[in-house]
């Protein structure tokens, strides 16, 4: 799965959380641009994780602040 | 959860271009002052200026009913129980001033983990000085770099910490969601380390966890499971074993967690298995270790409270009875319950917001009832809880004066 294939998917998965309809770009912050809290990133991460059958520890969560960030650790995940 | 804030907060005065350390903690501050001025007595000093049984004490200079303890099967001030302590005081003195490993091992601390180990019918044995650091310990020192924790992510914040102090990758899965459990663990490399966090109750809402199922999924796939029974020993399950014996899955967990400070009666935790190389984690366990153990009385009174608890059938059947009756006397009220049955000695009461779950927290004080507050972010889906913890001692007719209390004071407030 090439790098594109997994931007579009992820911004499939992330419409219904994008409540306020926040432009994604790579530099949007999950945070602070989109405003997740707690609750909402533990429910995003499990579509993702199931959407591409791979693990994203909290470890690795914690090193992803940016939408692009995401896209580079799910191709990374999903091509090793 | 709770947070003992005697004074007011005062805002900083800081010289020059400092930066405040504290500015962090503002918004926390500013919800705490909100809730202040909205006339309610502050949900988080409560005072007990005297304790008169496991059931009543006078707080803040009311006689009140006690509904919000861990003290399930009412043993503080058991005879037994306060006689084992006397004597250990007595003999032994006030403190071990040393570390389990050193200096801190009496006769009493042997002869804890010896009742513990009759309790559960397991060969291992060891007792921390708190629950919070037996979560910490065991979690923190099992699961190492390269190994993976899944866990439950309504888990107690000692699960978390636990977590957070080691240096395994951390999976959390769905609340009770075997098939999110399940999938995660396929998820997980070949040949790492795999330990499943499960709790017999959740504390929160009182609901149990699946753990027939549970522990099956996480067996096939190959990982180790620790229980916590902080809620559940004492009370569920026929020995009183808790949940994992009610579910019948006690030689296939192996690690059970537990406090000394809600059924058992004083402070204190411990975790108990049948581990071959268990006795290791004496030497390895750093908040094991680098702590002074527990007071010679403190084990004292665990030991003999355990050996009751053993055989504690007709507490463990009217504390069921209880439970039954303020769950379904509250259910015929109209107000909202975390579960619709009940499942352990927690009802859980949803409030529809922090601000009226306060009020509520005070109108019930101003009965002469007291209850726990419990409020995001320990709670799940950021819902405000008033927690009902029901006792063993708590009589028939101490159960229905406490449904006239919630009615009165639902009505007052608006709730139902």
């Amino acid at each position: 799965m090439d790098r594109a294939e997994v931007d579009t998917r992820i911004r499939s998965i992330i419409e219904p959380f994008n409540k306020k309809g926040v432009a994604i770009t790579e530099d949007t912050t999950f945070a602070g641009d989109l405003e997740f809290d707690s609750l909402t990133v533990m429910d995003f991460v499990a579509e993702i994780e199931d959407e591409f059958d791979v693990i994203i520890s909290m470890n690795q969560q914690a090193e992803i602040e940016k939408y692009g960030q995401l896209v580079d650790a799910v191709h990374d995940l999903v091509s090793s | 959860m709770s947070e003992g804030i005697m004074q007011a907060d005062q805002p900083p005065e800081l010289a020059g271009n400092t930066s405040d350390l504290f500015s962090k903690f503002d918004d926390t501050i500013k919800l705490r002052e909100n809730l202040l001025a909205s006339g309610v007595e502050d949900p988080f000093s409560l005072v007990m200026e005297k304790v008169l049984s496991p059931t009543r004490a006078i707080c803040n200079g009311r006689d009140t009913i006690l509904l919000g303890t861990y003290n399930y099967m009412g043993m503080t001030f058991d005879p037994d129980v306060i006689d084992a302590g006397q004597r250990a005081l007595a003999d032994f003195g006030s403190g071990t001033t040393g570390s389990r490993v050193l200096n801190g091992t009496y006769q009493g601390h042997r002869e804890c983990e010896d009742a513990l180990r009759e309790f559960y019918g397991m060969e291992h044995a060891m007792v921390f000085s708190t629950g919070y650091q037996a979560n910490l310990g065991i979690i923190s020192t099992i699961a190492g770099k390269g190994d993976y924790v899944v866990l439950d992510i309504d888990s107690h914040a000692s699960i978390w910490d636990g977590c957070a102090m080691g240096n395994a990758e951390i999976v959390p899965f769905k609340h009770n969601d075997i098939v999110a459990m399940e999938k995660r663990l396929k998820r997980i490399p070949e040949g790492a380390g795999k330990l499943v966090v499960l709790e017999g109750v959740y504390s929160m809402l009182g609901d149990v966890a699946p753990l027939a199922e549970m522990v099956k999924v996480a067996k096939d796939n190959g990982a180790m499971v620790l229980v916590d029974e902080a809620h559940s020993m004492g009370f569920i399950g026929e020995n009183g074993r808790g949940v994992v014996e009610d579910a019948g899955v006690m030689d296939d967990v192996d690690f059970i967690i537990g406090t000394f400070s809600k059924s058992v009666g004083t402070v204190g935790g411990f975790c108990v298995s049948n581990h071959p190389k268990f006795e290791i984690m004496r030497l390895v366990c750093r908040p094991y270790v680098f702590t002074a153990s527990l007071p010679p009385s403190v084990v004292a009174t665990a030991a003999a409270s355990i050996r009751k608890l053993m055989t504690a059938k007709d507490k463990r059947e009217h504390l069921w009875k209880n439970s039954r009756r303020l769950h379904s006397g509250l259910t015929e009220m109209g107000f909202k319950l975390g579960t619709d049955e009940p499942q352990s000695a927690i009802v859980a009461v949803i409030m529809p917001d922090l601000e009226k779950g306060a009020a509520m927290w005070s109108a019930l004080l101003t009965e002469g009832l007291y209850v726990n507050l419990a409020r995001p972010p320990a709670t799940p889906a950021n819902m405000t809880l008033l927690r009902c913890s029901l006792c063993a001692l708590h009589s028939d007719e101490e159960v229905e004066t406490i449904l006239g209390m919630f009615e009165r004071a639902g009505k007052m407030v608006g709730i139902i």
